[in-house]
Order: structure tokens, then C-alpha cells, then sequence
């Protein structure tokens, strides 16, 4: 396969608190491809938001983050901040999953659009507002001279996605990284904002990071899909094979808990919650819930390996946990 | 928003009418004697002269005749005249009115530049070094009493060190530039006379830096504490996703949305303002509304008192409606409902 | 919130009592100690002052020197004695029209609050028009109108700040009032007098006392400058306004306004801190 667009490897975030340190990411490797759309799917506090966050460095001082991420074969751990801005709006694009709270109160969309263009493109501002209406063209938004002098209270939730979106967009990025972008939506408006991505990302091949609990959102979008648990990948394979030929408990957890039409069983959550992240035990971090844990779960780190059509983290894999 | 200017504009002439009235009975509550302040001491023995100098003044009449002479003269702008300097209550106040204008004109432009930089350097550096100097100078500005300081640094500034003018708005034996605004720093400039806005100048920066560092403090507090509510914003992230420099982040976007309560502040130290200029004035021998009533409360001028009292009220209850149109206007939410 | 905020709070253990962090921090030690420091002073200081602070001794301007340490002024009494005993007068002046305004207003604008009514718009309309007026020049009309002396100095600063604590007061009544537990005593048939005084006042005190304390000094400084302004106490007591007109007329014996001037800040400094203090107290919330 060609040369990956991203990378990560061995990436480790700690967060140093009064009583320990929290470690949120706990070894994660990770590549994309250009063009390739990768989920990064995780309960809250699995550590997947912090992980793509250290791409660009968007963590506040505290952070103490470790391992490799590069792009393009460039390193952006202990980049100098000049470099990283470089690419922040510029070749690697970043939306959010609150809209509401993501855009500037007191700006209105044209300014905070143009900033995007200018911060990273030579031009008379005209022609930054120009731009912001092709950008809210590429994403479908409804009558774009007007909404450049909205201010982002007057639009609804979609609206205001989109316009993240264009704004991420506004330096045509190779990558786009996508942090709950459909979580704070209404179910027909996440279906339209998952449109948009995917025709955005046929048109200008653009490689797509997206993070979401939502199986669901994987599963109409996404290429591959790594699954997390306590700050490490349980699963990663293509998206097929994970939904249909997956080997950890934990994803046939996740997938049992989806509510489906075409069958009337039970929901099943998974029981108990996830570790404190400062105080995990030995071993797999999965084995107080898990349903097959054996001595052998207990006695030391898993590691990520093939196993049957997809890469799992478990040691008792393959188990027949059922495929439905 | 036109509807909410409307109603608080509807407000404002019942208070003025409330202070008008409360200014009058402070004013009827003085035991001793105004006969004695018009007449003198030693005329009071002659009783034609009490008896015309009551008449004259109105003095003769009861209390709600009183005051009904004193509301209708009101309503034709007739604040009386000065026991005192024996001139029009209008004409004293509207004399003074820019000597206090450009005081507290360059202690809010001094209060508001120094209050807003502090608090960013509080809030950017929280918890380290700057962020305390910075509180605890902004806490002392608002300690320390107004009237001393201008005496310690009058003594350290002019007596001693001879850096700065002594007390008086201008160098001693100089005329004031040709009026425009009566306010001297802005006349001479549009005289073009540079040496003269120079001198003023220079003598507004005690009074205006005595008056101004109370208002430091409760701006750079409340800037601190804005943008440390917004420096953890979503779109703060955003912006710096979008590849900003954090000193644009910072400005751009963290201070303009801090900015907005620092209106209201602002506007609302009107009243802290105004005190702080009545004793500023007296220490800086600054020829205004200040020390006016000041020289008013000591010798019992009741009509002055009144007159300073009802332009207080009226320009604090004015500077309150101008803060709140202000506010509406800068907060987008508020202007387009 | 950002991610790496949920997971940091998702996993911290509980944190300590509140009291103990806002007592440690050195802004409540610092405001303590000065306040400790002026009420020794007030109780204390006829017992071992070395001059009495009516007392004329001879040497009269003096700049510090050994039997003087603080000068003295133009009849020759010592500076320090009397800025020590002018604590005497400036504090206990300042508690009184706190503790009575508080008193006053609380009382008004509870009522005000619980009432509703006419009652409400009356002392509500009577407040507005008090606040609109720039306080010291209330302040100054009404002591000039009541004559000079201290007595009559706290009158006037009653009227003057009583609006703020009747509108506090008030405010805290009518929040409190719908909450579920008042609805719940009324519709159990307690009566009103009693729902007022046990359920809702007793939740009300705490933003009372965090603006009593930061307006302490803020009394003290209107005082003063009263009393500077000749409007206030009247000489030859030691209030520090007093003091500071008296070093204005003597401007180059600096020694002479100098000391009254770093004692008020040190009193308004330290009650600042206290509140400032008590406010972290009760919403560990803010900064």
C-alpha cells in the first residue's frame, strides 16, 4: 500500500493531576492512507479524542505526550509551534463536535470563514469572501451570500456543522479530522452531515479521521475501523470484517448494544464501567466485564495482533462470540 | 432592542424627579441658618436687611410653597442662585462641567487601557508571577484612599523630585486657550498652541492617574476573570485549529468576547468615578464640579447643593442608559432580538 | 468540554474540604492578622501608647526622630499615638454602619421580596432613586445637612448604602422563595413569619456577609474622606480623615498625613482579602 498520510506510533498522553497521573492514551499505533476514511469508535473517556488531539497539538500545556505522529513523514511531536500552525486549517483540517460552542459567539460566519482562508492563503480579504461562499457551496449550504453575515446563533445545528466544516476545508486539507462531528445532531441531520463528508471526500480524495461512539456513523462512512477501550486499540480491521468478523468481546460488547430494526431481542449493555485510567489493573484493561476472562487476561499487557480478518487485542481470540 | 431603549428612557424623568425632590428636603434639613451665609454675621442683627434678603430668597415662604416655587423653577432651568458666589447655580455648574469632563475623561481612558492590559497579562500568566503583581496592584487601586495618594504624590512628584506640576489645571499667570469644548488639553490643541496642550497635560496626569487607578482594578479583575471563562471556550480550540498565531487567538477572539461585560463595568463605576472626582479635585485644585460642592457643602449653599445634586444624579442615571444601549449593541444576541 | 477535560474529570478523586483550602491561602492569613492587629490596637493602646492623643507636648513638627517615631504635628501631639487611636474611631464607626445597614436593609428588602405587592414597589422605587444619586454626594449633602460630628456621619452613610443590601436581600428572597422546600413548608400550612426567619433567611446570609465584609472597607474609605472633607468627625478627634486633612495643611511635613493614609489602606487591603476569601469559600467555583 502506499505511503501513509498519517501516522502514529506508540503514542502515549498523560495528564498530571494532584493524584497521579491519568493515562489517557496508552501506546496507540495508527495509520491513514490518503483518500482513506478510518473510525475511531470508543465509549467516553477511551482516550479517542485525545489521541487525534495530539496531532495537532491542541491539548493544553498539561499534557505529556510521548511516541510518534507524523505527517507526510514529517514528526509533529515536539514540532516547533510554527510548523504546527502551518498545518492547522492548512494541509490538515479539524472540526469538533459542538458546533454551538466551536464557533465564535460574536463573529459572524463570513469573518470567522475568512479568517480561515487568510490565516493561511496570500489575498485582499474580497477575495477571502469569496471563497467562503465557494465553501459554503462545496457543503450544500442553503443560500450562501446571506448566511455569511449570520451570526452562529441564528443558524440551527446542521447549519452551523456545515459551516465547520467549509472552515476546515477552507485550505483544501488532505486530511480532515472529525471529533463527534455528528453527536450533538438530530438523527436526519446527522444523515446530511455524514452526505456532505462523503461527497467532499470522493471529490477531492480527501482522508478522513473520524471519531464517534456511534457504530452506526463507522458504519456508513468509514473504510477501516479501529476500536478503543482504555486508551489502547482492541480491534482494527476493515469495516466489514469488524462488524461481521470480529474477535474482541469488547466490539461484540459495543455491537450487541446497538438497538436494531429487524430483530425484537433485548439490548444488552455491556455491565460495569470503564477503569480509572490511574489506577488500571495488569493486564487487559477489559477483564473485569468481559465475559471470557481467563488467568492468562490478568498477567500481562495484550497486544494488538492478526488474528482471523481482523487485528484484535485478546489473547483468547479467536472465541466464537457470535456473529448476528 | 428599540422597545427596551424606549422603556428604560420612560424611567429616567420619574428618578429625576425622585432625586429632585430628595435633594430638596436634604436641603431643608440644614439646622443652621442660611440667612447667615447670605447676609453675614454681622448683619444679621439688622433686620431689614434679614428681612429683605428673606424675601429675596424665597426663605419666608412654608415648606411646600417651597417647593413648589423650587419645582417650577426647575422645569425652566432655573437651578437659584448661589448663596455663595452669588451667580447663577446653571452658570457655576455648566463653567465647571469640562474642568470634571477632562479629568474623568483621562482617568476612564487611563483606568479602561491600563484595567484591559492588566487583565490580560492576569489571565494569559494565571497563577504565576505577573497574574499576582498584577491583582494585587489592581487590589490596591481600589484600596487606597483617593485623597492621600494625591497628597503623597504630589509631595514625591513635586515637592520633592520638582518631575511634576504642583496642583491648578494651568501654569501659574497663563490664560486658558480660546474655548471650544472647555476642556484645556483639546482647545489648545485646536489652537494649535502645542507648548500650552503640553503644560495641561502634564498637569492632568496626578489627578488623572489618582482617579483612574480604583477603575484599574475593577476592570482588570473583571477582564481576567472574562477571559479566564473564555479561555477554555470550544472556540478557542477552533481558532487555534485554524492555524493561529495564540496572540491572535488571544485578541481576536478570547478578548473581544471578554470585552463585552467590561461595558457594563465601565459604565456602571460612573458613580465610583464621580466620587473619586470630588476629592481628586480638592487635593489637584482642579476647578470643577468636584470641588464646587464641595466649597457648596461647607458653607451650607443649599441652592448650589441642589443644583450639584440633580446634575450628579442626572448624569449617573444617564451614563447607566448609555451603558445598557451600549451593551445592546455590542452583544449581537441581544441586538437582533 | 474538551476531550482531554472529560477524561481528567472522569477520573479524579474527590477533592478536599473546602474550608481548609481557602484557609490556607495566604490572602485570608494576611487579612486576619491585619484585622487581629487593629483590634489589638483599639483595646490595647491606652495601656502602653507613650503619649496621650490630645497630649501637647512641646516639640511641635517635628520630623521622626528617637522620642517621636512618627513626628509630630503642628501642636505638637505625636503622630503615632493619635493614628493608633484614630483606629478607635474609623473601625468601630465603619462596623456600626455596616452592622446597622445590613440590619435595615435586610430587614426592607426581605420584606420587599416576601411580600410583593405595593410594599415592594415602594421601598424598591424608594432604592433606585437613593442609588441613583453618586453616593458621596448624598453623603455629603445629608452630613452637611445633619452638621458635623461622627454620630451623624454614620446617619448619613445608613441612607446612603442602605438600597444595596435592601436590593441583595431581596433578591435572595425572591430566588430562594420557589425553591422546592419553601414550597413544600407553605403547602404543609407553616406559617409565613416562621418560613421567612428559619427556612429562607438562614440561606440568604452568605452573599450578606461576602458583601459586608468587602464593604467594610469600602465605609471606611467614605468615612474618612468625609472627615477629610470636614463634613465628618471634627478635630481635634484622631479619625484618620481628620489626620490626612491636617497633614494637607501642613503639606511639607509629610510625616504628618503619611501614616493614617498606609492605616486605611492596611484595613481596606486586609478586609478586601477576607472577602475575597470568603467568596472562594463559597464557590469553590471561581478563581
Amino acid at each position: 500500500m502506499s505511503e501513509p498520510l498519517l501516522e502514529l506510533s506508540d503514542l502515549h498522553v498523560k495528564f498530571p493531576t494532584p493524584s497521579g497521573a491519568i493515562h489517557a492514551v496508552r501506546g496507540l499505533d495508527l495509520t491513514v492512507h490518503a483518500g482513506e476514511v478510518v473510525g475511531i469508535v470508543g465509549e467516553s473517556g477511551s482516550g479517542k479524542s485525545v489521541s487525534m488531539l495530539s496531532v495537532l497539538g491542541l491539548h493544553g500545556p498539561a499534557a505529556e505526550v510521548s511516541g510518534s505522529v507524523t505527517f507526510r513523514g514529517r514528526e509533529l511531536i515536539g514540532a516547533p509551534a510554527s510548523e504546527l500552525r502551518h498545518l492547522r486549517g492548512g494541509r490538515i483540517g479539524m472540526i469538533f463536535q459542538d458546533p454551538m460552542t466551536s464557533l465564535n459567539p460574536a463573529l459572524t460566519v463570513g469573518r470567522q470563514l475568512s479568517e480561515a482562508v487568510i490565516v493561511h492563503q496570500k489575498g485582499s480579504k474580497r477575495a477571502a469572501g469569496e471563497r467562503a461562499i465557494d465553501l459554503l457551496d462545496m457543503v450544500s449550504m442553503p443560500n450562501p451570500t446571506a448566511r455569511l453575515r449570520s451570526y452562529p446563533h441564528e443558524l440551527s445545528g446542521g447549519m452551523r456543522q456545515r459551516v465547520m466544516i467549509a472552515m476546515a476545508m477552507a485550505n483544501d486539507p488532505d486530511l480532515l479530522i472529525a471529533d463527534e462531528p455528528t453527536t450533538a445532531l438530530d438523527v436526519t441531520t446527522q444523515a446530511q452531515i455524514l452526505d456532505v463528508l462523503g461527497r467532499i471526500r470522493s471529490e477531492r480524495n480527501l482522508a478522513i479521521a473520524i471519531i464517534t461512539h456511534d457504530l452506526g456513523v463507522v458504519a456508513g462512512i468509514a473504510d477501516t475501523v479501529n476500536v478503543m477501550y482504555a486508551g489502547r486499540i482492541v480491534e482494527r480491521g476493515a469495516v466489514e470484517d469488524v462488524f461481521y468478523r470480529h474477535e474482541h468481546p469488547y466490539t461484540s460488547g459495543l455491537l450487541a448494544c446497538l438497538p436494531r430494526l429487524d430483530s425484537r431481542s433485548e439490548l444488552l449493555p455491556i455491565g460495569g464501567a470503564p477503569p480509572a485510567l490511574d489506577a488500571l489493573p495488569l493486564g487487559c484493561a477489559f477483564q473485569d466485564r468481559c465475559r471470557h476472562v481467563t488467568s492468562a487476561c490478568t498477567e500481562a499487557d495484550v497486544q494488538l495482533a492478526p488474528v482471523g480478518a481482523t487485528e484484535s487485542a485478546c489473547v483468547n481470540a479467536p472465541i466464537a462470540v457470535g456473529v448476528r | 432592542m428599540a422597545r427596551y431603549v424606549l422603556k428604560r428612557l420612560a424611567i429616567a424623568p420619574l428618578l429625576l424627579i425622585g432625586i429632585v425632590t430628595i435633594a430638596f428636603l436634604i436641603s431643608r434639613l440644614i439646622p443652621a441658618d442660611p440667612l447667615v451665609s447670605i447676609v453675614g454675621e454681622r448683619n444679621m442683627g439688622n433686620p431689614t436687611v434679614v428681612a429683605a434678603a428673606e424675601q429675596q430668597w424665597g426663605l419666608d415662604k412654608s415648606l411646600p410653597a417651597q417647593y413648589a416655587t423650587y419645582m417650577g423653577n426647575l422645569a425652566q432651568g432655573d437651578f437659584g442662585t448661589s448663596f455663595r458666589t452669588k451667580s447663577s447655580v446653571w452658570d457655576d455648574l455648566t463653567e465647571r462641567l469640562p474642568a470634571t469632563a477632562e479629568l474623568t475623561l483621562a482617568a476612564l481612558l487611563f483606568g479602561v487601557v491600563a484595567g484591559i492590559g492588566l487583565g490580560v497579562v492576569a489571565a494569559v500568566k494565571r497563577d504565576r508571577a505577573p497574574d499576582h503583581v498584577a491583582r494585587l496592584f489592581a487590589l490596591t487601586g481600589s484600596s487606597i484612599p483617593v485623597f492621600w495618594l494625591g497628597l503623597i504624590l504630589l509631595f514625591v512628584f513635586y515637592a520633592r523630585l520638582g518631575w511634576l506640576p504642583g496642583p491648578g489645571r494651568l501654569p501659574p499667570r497663563t490664560d486658558p486657550p480660546a474655548h471650544m469644548t472647555g476642556l484645556y488639553t483639546i482647545d489648545s490643541l485646536a489652537a494649535g498652541n502645542f507648548s500650552l496642550f503640553w503644560e495641561c497635560s502634564k498637569r492632568l496626569i496626578m489627578p488623572a492617574f489618582v482617579l483612574g487607578w480604583g477603575l484599574t482594578g475593577i476592570v482588570s479583575r473583571l477582564i481576567r476573570a472574562s477571559m479566564l471563562d473564555e479561555l477554555y471556550a470550544d472556540y478557542v480550540r477552533t481558532a487555534r485549529a485554524k492555524g493561529l498565531t495564540e496572540r491572535s487567538v488571544m485578541i481576536r477572539h478570547v478578548l473581544r468576547n471578554a470585552l463585552m461585560p467590561t461595558i457594563t463595568i465601565v459604565g456602571l463605576s460612573f458613580g465610583a468615578l464621580l466620587t473619586g472626582a470630588v476629592l481628586t479635585e480638592t487635593i489637584f485644585s482642579w476647578n470643577g464640579i468636584g470641588s464646587y460642592a464641595v466649597e457648596a457643602t461647607r458653607t451650607l449653599d443649599y441652592p448650589a447643593i441642589n443644583g450639584v445634586c440633580i446634575l450628579g444624579g442626572a448624569i449617573f442615571i444617564l451614563t447607566s442608559l448609555a451603558t445598557d444601549v451600549l451593551y445592546a449593541v455590542a452583544d449581537p444576541k441581544i441586538r437582533l432580538s | 468540554m474538551t476531550a482531554a477535560l472529560e477524561v481528567v474529570t472522569v477520573s479524579l478523586a474527590p477533592t478536599r474540604h473546602p474550608f481548609a483550602r481557602a484557609l490556607r491561602r495566604p490572602q485570608f492569613a494576611i487579612g486576619m492578622a491585619v484585622l487581629a492587629f487593629w483590634i489589638l490596637v483599639i483595646v490595647t493602646v491606652s495601656w502602653w501608647a507613650p503619649y496621650g492623643p490630645l497630649e501637647e507636648t512641646g516639640a511641635r513638627l517635628q520630623s521622626p526622630n528617637g522620642s517621636h517615631w512618627l513626628g509630630t504635628d503642628t501642636l505638637g501631639r505625636d503622630v503615632l499615638t493619635r493614628t493608633l487611636y484614630g483606629a478607635r474611631y474609623s473601625l468601630p464607626t465603619a462596623a456600626a454602619v455596616i452592622g446597622l445597614t445590613v440590619l435595615i436593609g435586610s430587614l426592607l428588602g426581605a420584606l420587599a421580596g416576601f411580600r410583593g405587592g405595593w410594599i415592594d414597589t415602594v421601598i424598591m422605587r424608594s432604592s433606585d432613586v437613593v442609588l441613583a444619586f453618586p453616593p458621596i454626594l448624598l453623603a455629603m449633602a445629608v452630613a452637611a445637612a445633619l452638621g458635623p460630628g461622627l454620630r451623624n456621619t454614620v446617619l448619613a452613610l445608613i441612607v446612603v448604602w442602605w438600597p444595596i443590601y435592601a436590593r441583595l436581600l431581596r433578591g435572595q428572597v425572591i430566588s430562594i422563595r420557589h425553591r422546592e422546600h419553601i414550597e413544600a413548608a407553605v403547602s404543609v400550612g407553616v406559617p409565613k413569619r416562621r418560613i421567612l426567619r428559619r427556612h429562607i433567611l438562614p440561606l440568604a446570609t452568605t452573599p450578606v456577609l461576602i458583601n459586608a465584609t468587602m464593604d467594610f472597607g469600602q465605609v471606611v474609605l467614605l468615612t474618612a474622606s468625609l472627615s477629610f472633607l470636614g463634613l465628618g468627625a471634627v478635630p481635634p478627634t484622631p479619625e484618620w480623615g481628620v489626620l490626612i486633612d491636617e497633614g494637607s495643611r501642613n503639606f511639607y511635613q509629610w510625616w504628618i498625613a503619611l501614616a493614617p493614609g498606609v492605616a486605611i489602606l492596611s484595613v481596606v487591603l486586609a478586609f478586601n482579602f477576607l472577602g475575597d476569601s470568603l467568596r472562594d469559600l463559597f464557590d469553590p467555583r471561581g478563581r
